[in-house]
Formats: structure tokens, sequence, C-alpha cells
């Protein structure tokens, strides 16, 4: 039986990661055919600053419905870093937002993805569009969720009228994770 | 009857349970909603209320959880399907009017969003602690009937059941979810409106002057009337005789409130809807409802690939009334019945009553704020085997 | 009475064969015969306060089949039995919000919630003072006896300072609500006090207040011989009807927040407020429609009125 992924997601406030997670675990529930439960924190670190949510996608059903030890972790803040980047070891993914997050080398085999998801919207003009860039990244970078799939989920997911917008974003994400696995930029932590 | 299609929102979505609640209530065909906002409950409320306006629907917040059942059980005489939503501290509120809902026989649907107690507890967490009162919760004797969900998209089908059950067996249908499935999000499929099954309130036929509120027939069930019809009916939370009049003597006492329970007793084998799978050789039975039966087949999982072999697992997807029968007959068979739930013991005591010391009753007790480790399931499988 | 007069009466035969014990009793087809005698006591005020509702009715040209009658607990959360309406004898308080859902749900109905000052301002004040607020269309009846009576006598939210009640034995030392400043302040737009004697400024009231769109309120003081005048040696119920003959002073307009009672102080009485507003559920309707255009349906209103 193939492992499922279990994908953290995490940032702070106002990133859009609840957001981010939804499209994800929607492109994989609906668009791909596979099996998603997508968890919101809820708990006292659902205010403030820090916020994450917890994406598992599977080819058959989900019984335990939590993250148990996350293989992908997509991470937009330092506070996410510093709070989430341990739970990875070998093999493992970790996507960042390279210019909030600065990842230090631990010794494990995890490869590391790094996009500036921010400074890519507000050339975009709008900051807001964040999170659909990290999406678009994701889905190139770990192919969990198809292209077709995620893109979608972000046309059926974002507020009517701001489609477009938000396509863009997803294509911006998406061909820069493309180039960036062509050039193997990719640091080993 | 088929649902109204105004209320059903066909397709394929990625819902959280709460949501797809509201929109199992809202294709059901109800169309009054009372309630309180109160943590995990309140995206069902906000989900209805965001809906209503485009369906004529009527969406109140009301000042409080005593007032939005009180609400809600107006809204049902008025010949409306009424529901509310609640968790925690709000449950308890709830239950002087769900008495008065009991004892009036009044259709309508409480939906408890559990979390961890007592007192504010744990208002973010999950809980499955407020099962026994969804059975004992108000004063006095009666039956109702509690489901239990084990995801979003049960969340939806079984609001629906709810509301069939309620408007059948004229009761308050309590709808037992849980944190955890409340605030998961899964693939949630809402069929097309005329693939939708409603069970619809029995009005009485008889003329103004002729109706009685609680005359009853063989199903002990009496038809109904709604305000403004021009029966002039009388309805009171007092023992009262056929005519709805008060009459509290212990012979109407008897006549009175022994109807409430038989109305449901007689009928568990139509209420109760169970879940069964490897019963036939089964040594070893693992009990569980809502979300701790989904991590309760990991833990079967983990015993099996250790070796442990037929162990059955049963999910109450009715909670109340309690499937007694087919605990006794299990029990006979069995050696052991394994109940992990999300609190120091409740539905246990149930199985333990009803396999009456002829099987062991293993409790795997979790207080909630999170839900059990599959291990720990495994380790009581294993124990139940000794 | 002197007790000679009262021996003479109880000489007479007791059955009378006149006309008129035959004839149908004025109120029999509103009332509930089947369920007579009433359980409230002689002299009590709640039996003049039915029947000013019922005349009060008759004086509107609601359709009766649409006046639903709601009470909650108490001698006069009873009133929903002896009624011949749809009526709902509910729980302790919660009267207000049973007919909020019976309201909402039908917003055809006239729904009346006649009930007890402890009722509706101790147990069910938050209900009261909230559904003032949102102006809901419904009519309140208090009955104020300024007693706990149904259970025996214990202090009210409405028992004047220093009078008696089993559970201020000594006399009251609270501070009284004075309900129409109570139901005013919350946003009633019609909030009127009355006394079990003024019987037919009373049914006036009531078949106002009926009528009027929104959520009206009317104070109606009653005696409460048995429990309220007994522990408080105030007399009979007749005393208690003179008292208020002596001492209510009818203010009309009055600013409610001077129409405090004191105890065995003068009852300022007379129609308080009475304003509009929007109700509700017109409030509800016409935002919605600004906001959401066509696609919103709008509630409680038929197509035809729609056009």
């Amino acid at each position: 039986m193939k492992k499922d992924n279990e994908i953290r997601i995490a940032g702070f406030g106002g990133q859009g990661i609840i957001l981010a997670g939804y499209i994800i675990g929607k492109a994989a529930a609906i668009y791909d055919d596979k099996f998603s439960t997508l968890i919101q924190s809820f708990g006292p670190e659902a205010r403030g600053s820090s916020c994450a949510a917890q994406v598992i996608i599977s080819e058959s059903q989900i019984l335990y419905p939590y993250i148990v030890k996350p293989n992908i972790a997509m991470l937009m803040s330092k506070d996410a870093y510093e709070r989430f980047g341990g739970e990875l070891t070998d093999g493992d993914i970790m996507l960042i937002e390279k210019d909030l997050v600065q990842p230090k080398k631990n010794g494990k085999k995890i490869s590391v993805y790094a996009i500036p998801a921010t400074r890519l919207a507000e050339e975009m003009g709008r900051k807001i569009v964040t999170n659909i860039i990290m999406v678009g990244f994701f889905s190139a970078i770990t192919q969990i969720t198809s292209y077709e799939a995620t893109r979608k989920a972000v046309e059926s997911s974002v507020p009517p009228g701001t489609q477009e917008l938000n396509l863009k974003a997803f294509e911006t994400g998406y061909n820069y994770g493309k180039k960036l696995l062509s050039s193997s930029e990719k640091n080993v932590a | 009857m088929k649902a109204d299609p105004a209320g059903v929102l066909t397709g394929v979505h990625y819902l959280d349970g709460d949501k797809a609640c509201a929109e199992g209530g809202l294709a059901a065909g109800c169309r009054f909603f009372a309630g309180y906002p109160i943590t995990p409950s309140t995206e069902v409320a906000e989900r209805v209320s965001e809906r209503f306006p485009y369906m004529g629907g009527m969406f109140i917040q009301m000042e409080d959880e005593l007032a939005s059942m009180a609400a809600i059980l107006g809204g049902s005489w008025a010949g409306v399907k009424s529901m509310t939503v609640t968790s925690g501290p709000g449950f308890s509120l709830m239950m002087e009017n769900i008495g008065l809902g009991a004892m009036l026989e009044t259709p309508c649907v409480v939906v408890n969003v559990q979390r961890g107690g007592p007192s504010t507890g744990l208002p973010t967490l999950p809980g499955q602690a407020d099962m026994m009162q969804a059975r004992w919760g108000s004063h006095g004797d009666y039956r109702l009937i509690a489901l239990s969900p084990n995801s979003p998209q049960e969340c939806f089908d079984l609001t629906i059941t709810a509301f069939n059950f309620s408007e059948k067996y004229r009761v308050p249908v309590l709808f037992m979810m849980d944190e955890c499935v409340g605030h998961m999000t899964e693939k949630v499929v809402i069929p097309e409106a005329d693939k939708i099954d409603l069970t619809e309130r029995r009005y009485t036929k008889k003329k103004p002057g002729e109706y009685l509120p609680y005359a009853y027939g063989e199903d002990l069930i009496p038809d109904m009337a709604k305000a403004g019809d021009g029966h002039f009916f009388h309805v009171t939370g007092l023992t009262h005789d056929e005519r709805g009049y008060p009459d509290m003597t212990w012979e109407m006492q008897e006549k009175c409130v022994h109807r409430l329970i038989d109305k449901i007793d007689k009928n568990v084998d139509e209420i109760f809807m169970i879940e069964e799978e490897n019963m036939d050789k089964a040594e070893v039975v693992v009990i569980s409802y809502g979300i701790t039966s989904r991590v309760a087949l990991r833990g079967i999982q983990l015993a099996e690939q250790a070796g442990m072999k037929n162990i059955g697992r049963m999910r109450l997807i009715t909670v109340w009334p309690f499937p007694e029968k087919r605990i006794r007959e299990l029990a006979k068979k069995v050696k052991a019945f394994v109940v992990p739930e999300m609190n120091y013991g409740q539905m246990v005591l149930e199985v333990e009553r009803c396999a009456g010391g002829q099987c062991k009753t293993i409790l795997v007790p979790h207080g909630g704020g999170t839900v059990h480790k599959p291990e720990t399931i495994y380790q009581a499988i294993k124990e139940a085997y000794k | 009475m002197k007790a000679a007069e009262v021996e003479e009466i109880q000489k007479k035969p007791k059955t009378r064969k006149t006309k008129s014990v035959e004839e149908e009793h004025p109120l029999e087809k509103w009332l509930r015969m089947d369920r007579m005698p009433h359980i409230w006591c002689s002299t009590c005020g709640i039996g003049t306060a039915v029947t000013c509702f019922i005349e009060a009715i008759k004086k509107t040209t609601l359709a009766r089949e649409d006046i639903c009658v709601v009470s909650g607990i108490g001698c006069s959360g009873r009133i929903a039995g002896y009624i011949k309406q749809d009526s709902f004898h509910t729980t302790h308080g919660r009267a207000i919000p049973f007919a909020v859902g019976l309201k909402l749900a039908n917003p055809k109905l006239k729904v009346v919630v006649f009930s007890g000052d402890g009722d509706l301002s101790s147990i069910g004040g938050n209900h009261l003072i909230h559904t003032a607020r949102r102006n809901l269309d419904i009519t309140v009846l208090c009955i104020n006896n300024f007693i706990y009576a149904m259970t025996g006598g214990q202090v009210a939210p409405t028992t004047p300072p220093t009078a008696i009640a089993t559970t201020t034995p000594y006399g009251n030392y609270e501070h009284p609500f004075n309900l129409p400043a109570l139901a005013a302040a919350c946003g009633a737009v019609y909030v009127a006090r009355w006394t079990a004697l003024h019987v037919r400024r009373l049914t006036n009231s009531m078949a106002e207040a009926l009528q009027k769109k929104g959520f009206s309120f009317v104070e109606i003081i009653c005696p409460c011989t048995t429990l309220y005048a007994r522990k408080n040696k105030l007399g009979s119920g007749l005393d208690l009807m003179k008292f208020y003959h002596d001492n209510s002073v009818i203010v009309n307009g009055a600013d409610p927040r001077e129409v405090d009672i004191q105890f065995q102080s003068e009852i300022k009485v007379g129609k308080f407020i009475d304003v509009d507003k929007p109700t509700y559920l017109d409030s509800y309707n016409t935002y919605m429609k600004t906001k959401l255009g066509d696609k919103f349906k709008p509630y409680g209103v038929t197509d035809e009125e729609r056009q």
C-alpha cells in the first residue's frame, strides 16, 4: 500500500494558510479522485500570529484524521519553520517562502525548495495571492496534486471575480517550481 | 416526498462537517433556524445564515441557547422544519426545552458538535462526553433519538435522516457530532433533490372541533396540527390527556409518559442503524461511534497485522435508542467487547449492561482534546484476547 | 359583607330556574369551558385580564384562527390553557422565545404572550429585553401581581420595597423593576399599564397592542389576595380594587422612567409609548433586498404582496 502523504502547511495569520490547505485537499479529493482530509488548526494557536493546516492525501479512505508524521511541510514564516521544521526526516520535502524562512542545516536529508512567493505576489500587484503562488509551487514540486486538478481547485475556491488573478498566481508559482526542478537548484539541508 | 431543489446544493463539494450538516438541514427542508454562537458548532449557523436568504428560510441568532431551543419548538408548531446547533455549555442550556420538545412531541433537530468538557473545557477540541447527557440530560423520563456521524459526508446524509426521524416519531433528534468531524474537511457528494427522500409530518385530517392533539393509533404517534389552522388546540408541558389538557394524576402520568417511551422503544428496529464488519467469526468486537470509529479501524488493522484474526467491528450510527438486542446476541458468542470512546466511560455502560456478564467489556477511555492513538486501541484488543 | 347578609344569601335556594342560567355565557365561545372551573383564586385579577383580552380580540379585525396565545409558568402561565385559541403552555420564562419561533416561522400569525411578571422579567428577562430590542412583532401581556403566586408567595423582581414575601419575611430590600421603563428602554413600540380595575381602558389598550405592528407590551396590575395582600395585610380583593381606584392616576404619555411603583404608592397608568419603527421582519426584508437584490427571497411575504 502506498504511503499516505501527510502535509503540514503553516505560516502566520493573513497569509491564507487555510485556503492553501483547502485548495490542495480539494484538488486531491475532487479533481484527482483520491481521498483527502483537511484539518484546520483550531486551538489557542488559531488566533494571533501563527496558523496551521494539516492535509492528508491517500489512495484509500483516511481513518486517522490527524498528521502523525508529516512527509511534506510548506512553511511560510520563521515561526512556522521553527515550530514544524524539525518534524521532517530523511527523504521528506520542505517548501519554504524564500524571504521569510532561512533553513539551517540539521544533518537530515531533506529536499528544500524555496520560492519568494510574497515578492512574486507583490510584483503581481496583489500580496493577497501569496498563498496561491505557494499552491502552484506545491503542485509543481511535489506532483501530489496534478496541475489540472490543482488549477481547477484554485478556480473553484477563490471568490467570484478573482479567478483570473488567482489563476495567474497559480501559474506563476507552478512555473517557478518547474524551472527550479529543471535547474535542480535545490538545497539539501 | 422529495426534497425542495431550492435547498439542495447538488454537486461534489469539499466541505467540513459543520457546513455539510448545515447543507443536510437545508436539503431536508429546514427553513427555520434559531441558534447562539458557540465553538465548535458556529460554522453550522454561519452557513445557514448565509444560505437562507436565497431560499426563503428564516435564521435568527437568539439571545442564548435557552431561547434558541424554545424558538425552534415554536417554529415547528408553526409548521416549519426547524433546527438549532450548539456545543458544550450550550447543550446544557438547551436541556430544559429539549424536555418540553419531548413532552409536546415536537419534531426538530438539535445538533451538538461535542467538545471537551466539563464546563468550558476544551472549546476548540473534540470530545464525546455528552453521550449520556443526550440520553438523560433533561429532567424526567423520556426517549429521544440520537445519531452520530463519522465524516462530513455523513454530517450531510444523517442530518436528513435526523429530520426524517424527528418528523416520523415526533421527537427532537439529537445529532451528536464531535469537533473533529465538524472541523474536518472532506469530499461531500450532494445528490439531486429528487434523489433525496423526506418524511413528511403527518397532519391531522380531522375538522376543527374534532381534533385531539394527543389521540393516537397503533403506532403510538399522534397526528399533528399546526398553529393557525383553526383547531384551537392546546398543548402543555404539564402531564396531559388526549385533549392536551393538564391532568396531574399518577394514572395520567403513567399513560402520558409511558407512551413517550413506548413510541421509541417499540420502534427500535426501525430506528437503529449500525455498521458491522467481520461479525461471523468475531471473537472480539470493537464498538465505537463518531470519529473514534475511524481511529478504531486503524487500531483493528494494527491488531490484524500483529496476527490477531476475527476482530469484529461495530459502529453505532444510531446511538440512542441503544441497539440492546444486537449486543445481547453478540455477548453470547464473543469473548470481549472493546469500547473506545472520547470520554471516561459512557456508552460502555450500555454495552456492559447488555453484555450482562456473559463476556468481558473493556473500555478504552480518552479525555478528548484529540482522538485516541490507534496503538492504544490495538493494546486493548490484545488485552481482550488474553 | 356582614355575617348576617352572608347567612341570608346562603339561605336562599341554590337552584333558581330562570332563563338566564341556561343562556350561553358570553365568553363560552372563547374559553375552554370543558376546563372550568379554572384554578385562579376568587378575587384574583387574572380572570378580569382574560375577559378584557377576549373583548379586545373582538374589537380587532384579526382573523380568530391567526391568534395564538403562549404562556410560561405560574398562575398567569395557565392563561393559555383556558383561552380557546391555538395555545401553548411552555416552560418557565421561555414563552417569549417560543412565541418568536411561532411568529417567525409563520409571520401571518398574531402571537400573544400572556404571562406573569416573574416569568417574563426574571427567569425570562433576557428574552423580554432582546425581543423588544429587535422589535419583533408580538404582543406581550404581563400580569403583575408583585409576587410569585403559584409557588406560594416568594419575592419577585417587581415586589415593591419593604413588601413582605415568603423569601423576604422581613420585607423586600431589593430595587424592583419598573416594567414599562424596561420595555420602553429596550425598544418596545407600544407600552401601556392599567390595573385590573380599568377594564374598559385595559380592553382598549389590549386591542391597540394587538393591532400594533412591532413589539407591544401591556402591564396589568392585578390583585393577588391569597398571597400578596394577605402577607402584607392589604385586605380583601375588594380592598385592593378600592386601592387601585383611589391611587391610580392616568397619565397618558408619561415618561416610563417616572412610573415606578413603591409599596402602596400611587400607580401611574396609561399609554406611555406609541411609536412606529420597522419590525424585525420588515428590517430583514428591506435590508436584504438592498444587499442581495432580486436573488433575495423575501420572507413571510406572499407573491401577491411582493407585486
